[in-house]
């Protein structure tokens, strides 16, 4: 009983299946370890402990009465950037401090009809924007591998939550590698599906041409169940893709026998920190031992995949954040004297620095004289990326190699420097630019903090992704390890 | 392209933001950073490629010109600063 939370989702399943326990306990054991460790972590902005309750009392009659849906009864926490109906979904931002949605995201609500119960809503960086969750207006989280550590972003705090099994899986979302850096900085399976293949319908937007909601669990197993729930199309969103969706758990009893992994030449060089590239190359051994195959490729344009985000997604961000003008939802500046002082002092005491630079950037590449230098250039040089990545999967089926560059950084320690905080996701935004699927998973510890390895597939590869993962997972125990304090 | 202190003016202006005198110093200095680091893209060789704006080269899809009755007005207007007889309030616009 006292071990319920470190089960993961896959191992819950079965266990209320055979009534080895109920919804109800399990509900709340986890509200309980919340009440206990999240003073530390501040991985929750809101804990929904009565609905949870409830949903739990739900659940366990629909269990009696031999009526479970595939996720019934699981605890799970949502990035507070999906809108849930009654319940202040804040983006990690003041503009949304008291933003009570009418209506559920798609993922939230393809969730809840599955059966996941939700215990939270998770701390995030402000919209999204940034890699260390230190620019939440509701304050840091912190990494449960070491408290001064950062947990990565901007889906940090649902990386937090699971890491230290506060939660039994949780939602992210992935713009430039927002699921996958903090997945791998606190030792989890992060996913990030193909571009459209899980609706962004009440997900607040970020940069839509890169968007994706994923999700952050203890394995890949895990990930498998929550994508069966949250994929397939959606005519709410108009970038949803209508595709047959794949059963991701079926997917996964595949060998790896005659797998063609390819490894990254230009992430393995300079910058990677040598005992992240031990870590990285004894996970290739343990592949090659599987069956699999391991080859160098080149994306020889990925280098230049950090710039044209910081074109792109600043362009999107600030069309996307032009709906924040104080009237119809979000902070509201009292007194205005005219409509353009509601606007300029509703926006500027509600975003954040972080928020503004990149509304700033985005006004300034697509401003009169500078569109065809910056923006059209970069959407230019993303189709060059992308071109690489097409390359590169003629010749193999999966690419794998670090996700990032070291293991978690000191909480402060980037903060004075844009650039080097956006440098942090080098591995990971290549993927968001080209639209594929990825993952991050856990294959080293390096100093006593984990370390993460990427697998990247061609789009709507899902099921391969997960399974080489599944694969890995059952033959290391890596990504069962947790942080003492928390076991 | 280095940012001045008159480009943040233009660019708050556009972006509907105001920074007081404090803040200029560091948003210039970050801004222009920023643009630098960009800038590297002006190296890259792309005579004939054409401009990606969506990910897997997908068209916009449309949907039938319907009222989707979904979330009703009193619901969404709930979440406004100042509402009235299903309008929205701001302040005045002409003198």
């Amino acid at each position: 009983m006292n071990q319920l939370h470190s089960l993961g989702l896959a191992r819950l399943r079965e266990g209320l299946a055979q009534r080895q326990f109920s919804a109800t306990e399990l509900v709340r054991h986890m509200l309980m370890r919340i009440e206990q460790h999240d003073a530390s972590l501040n991985s929750f902005l809101t804990v929904t402990a009565d609905a949870a309750l409830a949903a739990a009392a739900d659940a366990d009659k629909r269990i009696a009465a031999g009526d479970a849906r595939p996720l019934e009864g699981l605890p799970i926490a949502h990035k507070d950037i999906f809108c849930t109906e009654g319940v202040r979904t804040s983006c990690g931002s003041r503009m949304l401090e008291n933003f009570i949605p009418p209506y559920d995201a798609t993922v939230v609500s393809r969730l809840a009809t599955a059966g996941a119960i939700v215990l939270g809503k998770t701390n995030m960086d402000e919209f999204a924007m940034g890699s260390s969750n230190e620019t939440s207006y509701y304050g840091d989280v912190r990494n449960p591998w070491a408290l001064d550590c950062s947990p990565g972003g901007s889906s940090g705090g649902s990386a937090a939550a699971v890491a230290a099994r506060l939660a039994c899986a949780a939602t992210g979302t992935d713009t430039g590698g927002s699921i996958r850096q903090p997945a791998a900085l606190c030792g989890l399976t992060g996913m990030k599906p193909t571009y459209g293949r899980v609706s962004r319908y009440g997900m607040i937007a970020f940069a839509s041409s890169l968007d994706q909601a994923g999700t952050l669990t203890t394995s890949a197993e895990d990930s498998a169940h929550l994508l069966n729930a949250m994929a397939g199309f959606d005519p709410h969103d108009s970038t949803s893709v209508d595709a047959p969706v794949d059963d991701y758990v079926a997917a996964l009893a595949q060998p790896l026998k005659g797998v063609k992994l390819g490894v990254v030449r230009e992430f393995m060089g300079d910058g990677l920190d040598s005992s992240n590239a031990i870590a990285v190359r004894e996970a290739l051994t343990v592949l090659e031992s599987l069956g699999a195959s391991v080859r160098e490729i080149s994306l020889p344009n990925i280098g230049l995949s950090v710039p044209t985000y910081y074109v792109v997604a600043p362009a999107e961000c600030s069309s996307n954040l032009s709906r924040f003008d104080g009237v119809r939802f979000g902070h509201r500046a009292e007194d205005a004297v005219d409509l353009a002082d509601l606007y300029k002092r509703s926006r500027s005491e509600g975003f954040g620095d972080e928020v503004k630079r990149r509304i700033m950037t985005g006004t300034y590449v697509l401003s009169a004289g500078y569109y065809d230098a910056y923006y059209l250039k970069a959407q230019k040089v993303r189709r060059l990326i992308s071109a690489d990545f097409t390359a590169a999967f003629a010749d193999v089926d999966l690419i794998v190699g670090p996700t990032t560059p070291t293991p978690a950084f000191k909480l402060g320690e980037k903060t004075d420097d844009p650039i080097t905080m956006y440098l942090n996701d080098i591995y990971t935004i290549g993927v968001n630019l080209a639209g594929l699927p990825a993952l991050s998973m856990p294959c080293g510890m390096v100093g006593g903090m984990p370390v993460g390895l990427q697998v990247i597939a061609p789009a709507f590869g899902e099921g391969a992704m997960l399974n080489c993962a599944h694969q890995y997972q059952q033959n290391t125990d890596w990504h069962s390890k947790c942080a003492g304090a928390y076991q | 392209m280095t940012i001045t202190s008159e480009d943040i003016d233009k660019l708050a202006t556009l972006s509907r933001l105001e920074f007081a005198e404090a803040e200029y110093a560091d948003f210039t200095d970050k801004l222009g950073s920023i643009v630098a680091f960009v800038d590297q893209l002006q190296a890259a060789p792309t005579k004939d490629v054409t401009p990606m704006a969506h990910p897997l080269d997908q068209e916009q899809r449309l949907r039938p010109d319907v009222a989707d009755p979904a979330i009703d007005r009193e619901r969404l207007q709930s979440c406004a600063g100042e509402t009235e007889e299903g309008l929205y309030l701001v302040p005045r616009v002409i003198e």
